[in-house]
C-alpha cells in the first residue's frame, strides 16, 4: 500500500508537468486549431536560458521569474514573426512551419549548450518528506504545489479578468469578437505568450528529473499529447485533469504490470490514446464542434 | 504545342534522363536517387490520403516499416526472392491500414493525425519486443541482389532500375485511379463528404480503401528500401521518418502526382545541403528551409509551379480572349 501511494503521489508529480504542456498544446489549439510542435522544444529552450542565469549567479526564483518573462516574450515574438505570415495558409502548411520550429530550437539549443547532459538544480529541499510510512519526495510535492499555483492563477486570469474574457471571445468567435473591438491578432500572440510561459514551467520542473538536454522534452509532450487527448483538446480542465491521469497510470502499469516495465511504458500512454479516441474522439470533457454544412 | 503533347514529351524526357544517370554517377549518388524513389512512391501513398482524401496521417513511418520487415523476414528466414517481397509486403500492408482505417473513420483531423501519431512511436517499441522475429535492436543484415540475365550492372546500378520501374509502375497506376470514377468519389469525400455521401459515395468504404491503397504504397516502399540498404533496424524507423514523409508530401505539394518527386527529391538532398552550410547546426538550417519554402509557398512546389503555369497562361489568353475558359483551373484547394 505504502508503494502505491508512492507511485501515485510521483506519478502526479510528472503528471503535472504532462498537464502544464496539455494546457499549453489545448489554448493554442482552441485559440487557431493548430497543434503547436514545437510547444516542447520551446519549453526546453527556455529552461536552458534559466540554466545559463543559475550559472551566472542569479538566484533560483530571480531566474525562475525572469524565465517566465522571457518565455513569455518569445511566445509572442514567434506568433508575430513566424506564424502571422502564415496564418492564411492551409492548416498541413502551418504544422510544417511548427515542425520547422521544433528542429530549429532542438539544433540551436544542441549548438550553444551541447549535446551533454547538464545538471539542474531544483528549490525544493532535498529532505523527503515522511508521512506515516510513506516518504514522499520534496521535489516531487513541490511540483505538485507549483502546477496547481499556475493553474489557479490561469483560471483567475480567464474567469475574472476583461483581458481574460476578451482572449476566451477571441478564440470562441474572431469575427464577432472583432466587430465588438477586441483585437483578434493580438489576442492569439499573447495566447502564444502564455502557452510558452506553461511550457517553461514543465520545463523547469521536469529538468531535475530527466536532466537538462536538447532532446528533454521529446517523451514529455508526447505525454502532454496523450493527456490532452484523454480530457479533450476542447477543454482546457480536461486537459490538465488528462495530463494527471497520464502520469498516474504511466507510473502505476510501470510498476504493476511486469511484461510491460519500462520498456513498453511508451506503447501505453499511445494504447491509452487510440483507446479514448475509439470510444470518446472527443476526450472526457470535450465538446463535438457542431460544424454547419 | 498541345499541352497535352508537351507533358508526355516532358515526360518521357524526365524518365529517359533517369535512365541514363546510373551510367555518368558514383554509386553513392546513385543510392541516393534511388533512396528519392522509394521516397516519391511512400510520399505518394500518403499524398492520396492527405493530398487527395482529406485524412491526416503522422504514422506512414509504421507502414513503410512494416513493409520493410515483412520483405527483410521472409528474405532472411524463408530465402524468398527479393521480387516476390515487394508485392507481399505491399498487399499486407494494404490490409494492414485498411483495417486501421476502419476504425479510423470515427476520426477526423487533428484526432486521426494524433492515432497514426502514436502508430508511428509504438512501431519501434514493438519491433524489439518480438525479437525472435526481428532481431531486435540488432536488426537484420540483408545482401544486395545482383543483376539477373548475366545483365553487366552492379547491385546498386540493378536496384536503382528496379526502384525505377516500380515508381513508374505505381505513379501511373495512381494517376489513372485518381483520374477516374473512384478518384472523383475520394476527392469529393475531402471536399464536402456529407454532399458525397447524398450522391451515392460510399464514403467509408472510400475512405478505408484509400487509406489501404495508401499504406500498400508506403509498404511498397519499405520493402524496396530494405533492399536497397541491406540492413533493417528498428530505430530506422522512428517517429521522424513520418514527419519526414509528410514534410516531403507538404513541401512537394498535396493533391499532386508529380509533387511526390519533389517532395521526395527536397527530403534527400535538402538536409544535405544543410549540412554543408553549417557543420555545427544543420537541423536550425533544414527548420528555416521548411519555414521559407511554406512562406514562399503555401501549396507546396507543385503548387507554386501550377500558378505560375496559370500565370503565364492568362497573360497570354489576354491576348487571345477566345481560349479564356481552359484557363479556368484554379489552384489546390487543400484544407
Amino acid at each position: 500500500m505504502d508503494i502505491f501511494i508512492q507511485q501515485v503521489v510521483s506519478g502526479l508529480a510528472t503528471g503535472g508537468i504532462y498537464a502544464a504542456l496539455a494546457l499549453a498544446l489545448v489554448m493554442i489549439y482552441q485559440a487557431t486549431d493548430v497543434v503547436n510542435f514545437a510547444q516542447g522544444e520551446m519549453a526546453m529552450f527556455a529552461t536552458y536560458i534559466c540554466w545559463t542565469m543559475l550559472n551566472a549567479g542569479v538566484p533560483y526564483w530571480g531566474a525562475f521569474l525572469a524565465t517566465l518573462a522571457i518565455a513569455f516574450v518569445g511566445g509572442i515574438v514567434i506568433e508575430r514573426v513566424v506564424i502571422r505570415p502564415v496564418e492564411h495558409a492551409p492548416i498541413l502548411s502551418i504544422v510544417i512551419v511548427t515542425l520547422g520550429l521544433l528542429v530549429i530550437c532542438n539544433s540551436l539549443a544542441g549548438w550553444i549548450w551541447t549535446y551533454v547532459q547538464k545538471p539542474f538544480p531544483t528549490p525544493f529541499p532535498s529532505k523527503p518528506f515522511k508521512a506515516g510510512d510513506v516518504v514522499l519526495g520534496a521535489h516531487d510535492v513541490g511540483e505538485i504545489g507549483i502546477t496547481l499555483l499556475v493553474l489557479f492563477c490561469i483560471y483567475a486570469f480567464f474567469r475574472f479578468t476583461p483581458l481574460g474574457l476578451a482572449m476566451r471571445a477571441a478564440a470562441h468567435n474572431p469575427v464577432s469578437s472583432r466587430l465588438v473591438g477586441i483585437r483578434v491578432g493580438w489576442m492569439l500572440a499573447l495566447g502564444w505568450g502564455l502557452a510558452a510561459v506553461f511550457g517553461a514551467v514543465a520545463g523547469m520542473m521536469v529538468a531535475p528529473v530527466l536532466t537538462l538536454e536538447p532532446n528533454l522534452m521529446g517523451g514529455v509532450q508526447i505525454y502532454a499529447f496523450a493527456g490532452a487527448t484523454l480530457g479533450g483538446f476542447t477543454s482546457p480542465g480536461g486537459a490538465v485533469l488528462g495530463g494527471f491521469i497520464v502520469g498516474v497510470v504511466e507510473n502505476l502499469v510501470g510498476t504493476y504490470v511486469s511484461f510491460i516495465g519500462t520498456e513498453l511504458k511508451f506503447t501505453v500512454a499511445l494504447a491509452m490514446i487510440i483507446i479514448v479516441l475509439l470510444v470518446k474522439p472527443t476526450g472526457i470533457f470535450g465538446t463535438t464542434v457542431v460544424k454547419r454544412v | 504545342m498541345a499541352p497535352r503533347a508537351l507533358r508526355a514529351a516532358g515526360l518521357l524526357l524526365v524518365i529517359a534522363v533517369a535512365c541514363a544517370l546510373p551510367f555518368v554517377m558514383s554509386n553513392f549518388r546513385l543510392f541516393q536517387f534511388t533512396q528519392v524513389y522509394i521516397y516519391a512512391i511512400a510520399i505518394l501513398g500518403l499524398n492520396m490520403l492527405t493530398g487527395y482524401n482529406g485524412q491526416f496521417s503522422l504514422g506512414h513511418g509504421a507502414f513503410y516499416a512494416i513493409g520493410a520487415y515483412v520483405s527483410a523476414i521472409m528474405m532472411d528466414k524463408w530465402n524468398v526472392h527479393y521480387a516476390w517481397t515487394i508485392p507481399v509486403a505491399g498487399i499486407l500492408c494494404l490490409v494492414v491500414g485498411f483495417l486501421f482505417g476502419l476504425p479510423a473513420l470515427r476520426l477526423e483531423g487533428l484526432y486521426l493525425a494524433l492515432a497514426t501519431f502514436s502508430l508511428a512511436l509504438a512501431v519501434p517499441q514493438i519491433l524489439k519486443y518480438f525479437e525472435h522475429w526481428t532481431g531486435g535492436s540488432q536488426g537484420i543484415v540483408l545482401s544486395k541482389p545482383n543483376a539477373p540475365f548475366g545483365l553487366a550492372l552492379s547491385p546498386d546500378q540493378w536496384l536503382y532500375f528496379v526502384t525505377l520501374g516500380v515508381m513508374v509502375l505505381l505513379f501511373w497506376l495512381s494517376a489513372n485511379l485518381l483520374r477516374g470514377r473512384v478518384g472523383r468519389a475520394i476527392v469529393a469525400i475531402r471536399d464536402n463528404h456529407i454532399a458525397a455521401e447524398a450522391m451515392g459515395v460510399n464514403t467509408s468504404l472510400y475512405k478505408s480503401l484509400t487509406f489501404g491503397v495508401s499504406a500498400g504504397y508506403t509498404g511498397v516502399a519499405g520493402a524496396l528500401s530494405a533492399s536497397a540498404i541491406a540492413y533493417v533496424a528498428p530505430d530506422s524507423f522512428n517517429v521522424f521518418l513520418s514527419v519526414t514523409l509528410l514534410i516531403g508530401a507538404v513541401i512537394g505539394g498535396l493533391a499532386s502526382i508529380s509533387g511526390a518527386v519533389f517532395g521526395a527529391l527536397f527530403i534527400q538532398f535538402v538536409p544535405n545541403w544543410a549540412q554543408d552550410i553549417s557543420k555545427a547546426a544543420p537541423w536550425a538550417i533544414f527548420g528555416v528551409f521548411l519555414i521559407v519554402f511554406m512562406y514562399v509557398m503555401p501549396f507546396g512546389i507543385a503548387g507554386a509551379i501550377r500558378l505560375l503555369w496559370i500565370r503565364t497562361r492568362r497573360s497570354r489568353v489576354a491576348h487571345a480572349p477566345e481560349s479564356r475558359e481552359t484557363a479556368a483551373t484554379q489552384a489546390p484547394t487543400t484544407r
